[in-house]
């Protein structure tokens, strides 16, 4: 059984001809490379979830401030206005973005996460399967099955790209988390490898050529709130992806422009915190402050 | 090209913020405290770049010291590092410091044990949450502890290679990289052996009874 794939072109004939969704295809190629069984390596991805889910409470409910303080307690806000008032993009979309602040303020407090693909960017997976699964009532099974699916696009991403800001800027760091929450999205709802692919592409699309420009340095601001928009992202491209939508560019392709257009953003805007937002004048205010703390 | 998992995309499981800043000092501490040996109770941690910048905001420093205590990177009792180390009797400090042209996130590692001796271990932390060793002693070392790792100090003489190897492959244990490093001819030398399968106690017993030229053995797997 060949289960070896190197983009999304060969995956998707793997899904063709096996008649499998990727996230069957990518457990079996777990199951080929490392010398664990099946059942231990959904039981691992079991555990992962757990601790994603439990992130994602901490921050909805628990008090959690950055080391810096510059961050924490939003996503309680959030939590309070959906659960009480109406909100302008719906109920299941402001859970979604708050359980996404949730976990990167958990992450800026040293609290446990699970790196998706990155520590930066893992709030928007967790975010996404967690309140679809929530709302659909779907078991922890499928949504581990889902976060296989999300993996084969990640290592796509990585293999072919880059997942660091430091190389590739935010539209390769929360882009990825986007584009593999997307595809998982899709599978779990019952779309096809095509569909899940579709998405990705368009979830990047979406966002190419997000810089790369953290206050301080730290994982913080904008931070949190790209992994709010990154939900979002792929909460639109999944629906638009189940509807039948078709990405122009294929998913290969659109990476391949992402990693070209990473390459060509200057070193300012590459997590260096000399650009962007942390060029400015409050972003240089804070550094300084920051710094100064002893 | 390494060969990703689903694991090194939806992982790994770590304490926030950062996987170079926080997991991967874990992991250097981690790896520093097993060569330092036992009884460690000062250390001292001169950190350069990025890591002399911004260890605060990034919690470096509680990673650090929670890697000398032995925490992996996703305990959470890391947060709380410094006062475990401290009810321990562990004394600690931090040096902003220029190590000249090294990785940005790079510490140097100052351990002092009971009866005084001190070592010294330099690393970097290079990007999700992978380390590299790079000095021990002020010898130039390299590797990552990404596999199961042997670290031998010996005496630099001829015959101690093959005694170790010999015992490797009567325990059908697979290296899978092997270096050298040495100071000069006949003095103090690491060896570092990379194997597939962890070694167990009772090799490197075995390893350590060879001979006198074996001063020192650790064994390190540090993810
Ligand atoms: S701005 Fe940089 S550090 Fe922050 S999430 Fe985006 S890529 Fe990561």
């Amino acid at each position: 059984m060949l289960t070896e794939f190197s983009n999304g072109v060969e995956l998707s004939k793997i899904c063709n001809e096996s008649n499998k969704k990727i996230w069957e295809i990518m457990i079996e190629r777990e199951v080929e490379n490392s010398q664990l069984d099946r059942e231990a390596i959904l039981n691992y991805m079991k555990e992962n979830l757990n601790i994603m889910k439990n992130s994602i409470k901490k921050g909805l409910y628990e008090d959690v401030k950055s080391v810096s303080g510059l961050v924490g307690g939003d996503a309680k806000l959030i939590r309070e206005r959906y659960e009480n008032e109406k909100t302008v993009s719906g109920k299941r979309m402001n859970k979604a973005v708050a359980s996404a602040v949730a976990v990167l303020e958990v992450n800026a407090s040293m609290g446990q996460i699970v790196a998706a693909p990155t520590a930066g960017s893992s709030g928007i997976l967790p975010a996404a399967l967690v309140t679809v699964g929530e709302d659909f009532h779907i078991s922890d099974d499928q949504l581990s099955k889902a976060l296989f699916t999300a993996s084969a696009i990640g290592y796509i991403i990585t293999k072919n790209a880059t997942v660091a800001g430091a190389e590739g800027g935010c539209q390769a760091e929360t882009g990825a988390a986007a584009a593999m929450a997307a595809s998982a999205l899709v599978e779990l709802l019952g779309g096809s490898p095509e569909q899940a692919l579709d998405a990705a592409a368009m979830t990047i699309k979406n966002i190419l050529g997000l810089v790369c420009d953290p206050l301080a340095g730290l994982v913080e601001v904008p931070c949190v709130k790209r992994n709010a928009i990154g939900v979002a992202n792929a909460f639109i491209c999944s629906d638009m992806a189940l509807a039948g939508v078709k990405s122009v560019i294929p998913f290969d392709e659109v990476v391949e422009a992402m990693y070209k257009v990473g390459k060509s953003l200057p070193c300012e805007l590459r997590e260096t915190a000399l650009g962007g937002l942390a060029a400015t004048p409050t972003g240089i205010r804070i550094k300084k402050q920051i710094f100064s703390k002893k | 090209m390494k060969n990703f998992s689903a694991f090194d995309i939806i992982g790994p499981r770590m304490i926030g913020p950062s996987s170079s800043h926080t997991a991967g000092a874990a992991r250097l501490g981690r790896v520093a405290a097993k060569i330092g040996g036992d009884d460690i109770q000062n250390v001292v941690f001169l950190l350069h770049g990025s890591f002399a910048q911004t260890y605060r905001g990034h919690g470096t420093d509680r990673a650090l010291v929670a890697g000398i205590l032995g925490m992996e990177p996703n305990d959470e009792n890391l947060r709380m590092s410094m006062e475990i180390a401290s009810e321990k009797g562990l004394n600690f400090e931090f040096i902003k410091t220029d190590l000249g042209d090294e990785h940005p996130n790079t510490v140097k590692i100052i351990m002092t044990n009971k009866v005084g001796e001190k070592t010294e271990v330099t690393g970097s932390s290079i990007g999700g949450g992978s380390i590299k060793i790079t000095q021990i002693n002020g010898l130039v070392v390299e590797f990552t502890g990404e596999y199961p790792t042997l670290v031998v100090r010996q005496i630099d003489q001829p015959g101690v290679i093959a005694k170790v190897t010999k015992i490797l492959n009567e325990f059908e244990i697979n290296v899978a990289f092997m270096r050298v490093f040495r100071h000069s001819k006949g003095q103090d030398a690491f060896m570092i052996i990379e194997t597939d399968t962890v070694v167990s106690k009772e090799v490197i017993c075995k390893i350590k009874d060879s001979g006198k030229e074996i001063i020192h053995i650790y064994s390190i797997k540090s993810i």
